[in-house]
């Protein structure tokens, strides 16, 4: 009998649709699931990064540690679709946006409790975790 | 003093449709560079295709072109980046033939992108993006280039209406080109109905009139050699200035949100390696796949300081008459965007122009032209400056 190798998809999950399963720094995922939105930190040269990677462009170091993203940034511009690409149509309107929270910048959906009205370039964000159907995770912003 | 020249420029209708296979889209260009150029198949020695291949069926389309080109046995190959992949194209081919390993040179440029929905393409082009940490929330093009149209709005007072005056631009010199997809007139007042479809949303501040339109076409540049360009050609035109660059795919990665500093970059290259500066330049070609992206180029190119790009459309500077004449045939907003076809059809119309061919909106008498050409959204960047002399 053979065995079938377990592949360790876990990044499957991330977003309304994801188009990556396999990464190595698929436990992203599961620090969204303890309500974290991580990004990763060189070990070796001290670089910050977001999105999170499992290698230092800056040192070549393979050797990082999470951190967790907290507290207000700042909102650096968006843009409300209202036409969506494929497998997106049953979300619109949403706002896609970018977030300075000065150790990094982190690109991501506005929570739809905010209408386009009430957005303005410098306002104070947080980003959080948020469920999805299907056993999907992503992170959104909130005014705080 | 300049080692390499176009000989031959060619290209097929942009249209929403093409009633053909890939190999038939691209012949149309090729037979009309290789016609104007006054060469035979024969003495092209190297062919370089280029295109996004997301969208293609056929994989490696290349040795499918050279074979129905009649470009066999001789060396081809395939370049993409993204939509600024036949401005890439051209850069390969001025390193073939001035490297002495080629004399001429064929760029072919193609995209048949009918044969997906409207909402597919969006996907695909998505993809161009950050398909690990940005296409989960569901981006687009528009939307990438709506957030660098908000941040311009912010910082520099730019109007919805000056974007929308750059689309009024693109179909006034649109409608008198028999190869563009859109030929129709359009008006501000458009903008302003919103029972008109040039307002409807798409992502916001960018409407539909801003955004340009998928296409099917293609295009050919035939780029020689020194010694051979001044055998084959009466008027060749030479390349007298590259510039490339990239950037950070992510957003996050960026620090400029009001402008491409792959255009920046990309550009001082090519006025540094061509001797000239923003005002030596007489008629230019710019990636106007959104209008935000035709305003930021204006400042990205040195034609307008930062946040100034507004006043030379509300100016009327970028038309045939101002100073500095920009997208004179209608531009990707009026032409379409056939991805691949793109770069070699900007490159054209400049040659066109250069060599004083280019009819009804002819320049008078330029001497110095600029290629803007971006892929993505500011990922890839390639200026070209082109003369009428070495």
């Amino acid at each position: 009998m053979t065995h079938k190798k377990q592949i360790d998809d876990r990044f499957e999950r991330f977003g309304v649709k994801s188009f990556t399963a396999v990464s190595k720094v698929n436990n992203f995922v599961d620090r969204l699931e303890s309500g974290n939105v991580s990004g990763t930190k060189c070990k070796t040269c001290g670089l910050v990064f977001f999105p999170p990677r499992a290698d230092c462009c800056q040192c070549l170091s393979e050797e990082m540690e999470w951190f967790d993203i907290k507290g207000a940034g700042r909102l650096i511009s968006f843009s409300m679709l209202k036409y969506a690409p494929a497998g997106f149509e049953a979300d619109t309107p949403y706002a896609v946006a970018l977030v300075d929270f000065k150790t990094c910048k982190v690109f991501g959906r506005i929570t739809k409790d905010i209408s386009e009205e009430n957005l303005k370039i410098g306002m104070q964000m947080t980003v959080a975790v948020r469920r999805l159907e299907n056993d999907k995770i992503t992170y959104e912003f909130h005014h705080p | 003093m300049s080692n390499a020249a176009i000989i031959g420029v060619g290209q097929s209708p942009f249209v929403r449709s093409y009633p053909g296979s890939i190999r038939e889209l691209a012949f149309e260009a090729f037979k009309e560079a290789v016609r104007d150029a006054r060469i035979t198949v024969g003495d092209i020695d190297a062919s370089v295709v280029c295109s996004a291949p997301e969208y293609d069926k056929q994989r490696s389309p290349a040795g499918v072109f050279a074979e129905y080109l009649g470009l066999n046995p001789q060396p081809t190959f395939y370049v993409e980046t993204l939509c600024s992949s036949g401005s890439t194209g051209l850069r390969l081919a001025y390193s073939l033939t001035t490297s002495g390993l080629h004399d001429v040179v064929a760029v072919i440029g193609f995209q048949k992108m009918s044969e997906i929905s409207s909402s597919e393409s969006q996907e695909r082009m998505g993809r161009g993006a950050d398909i690990q940490w940005e296409s989960p929330f569901g981006t687009m093009m528009p939307a990438y280039y709506g957030m660098y149209a908000r941040a311009h709005m912010d910082t520099h007072g730019t109007l919805p209406e000056d974007l929308a005056a750059i689309r009024v631009k693109a179909a006034t010199y649109g409608q008198l080109n028999k190869k563009a997809v859109y030929r129709k007139p359009v008006s501000l007042e458009m903008f302003s109905d919103p029972e008109n479809r040039m307002s409807g949303p798409i992502a916001s501040p960018l409407r539909v009139g801003d955004c340009c339109a998928n296409a099917d076409g293609s295009s050919c540049i035939i780029v020689a050699n020194r010694e051979k360009a001044a055998a084959y050609s009466k008027k060749p035109i030479w390349i007298l200035g590259l510039g490339a660059a990239s950037a950070s795919v992510n957003l996050g990665g960026r620090s400029l949100y009001t402008g491409l500093t792959v255009a920046q970059k990309a550009a001082q290259q090519a006025y540094e390696m061509a001797g000239v500066g923003p005002k030596d330049v007489d008629v230019a070609e710019v990636h106007d796949c959104f209008t935000i992206a035709e305003l930021m180029a204006y400042e990205d190119l040195g034609f307008a300081a930062p946040g100034k790009g507004k006043e030379l459309i509300r100016n009327r500077e970028t038309y045939k008459e101002g100073a500095i004449p920009i997208n004179l045939d209608g531009g990707l907003l009026s032409k379409g965007h056939p991805i691949g076809a793109t770069g070699g059809s900007q490159i054209r119309t400049v040659v066109l122009q250069l060599r004083g061919e280019a009819g009804e909106v002819q320049v008078e008498d330029p001497k110095i032209g600029l290629v803007h050409n971006i892929g993505g959204v500011g990922l890839y960047g390639n200026v070209t400056i082109l003369g009428s002399r070495p």
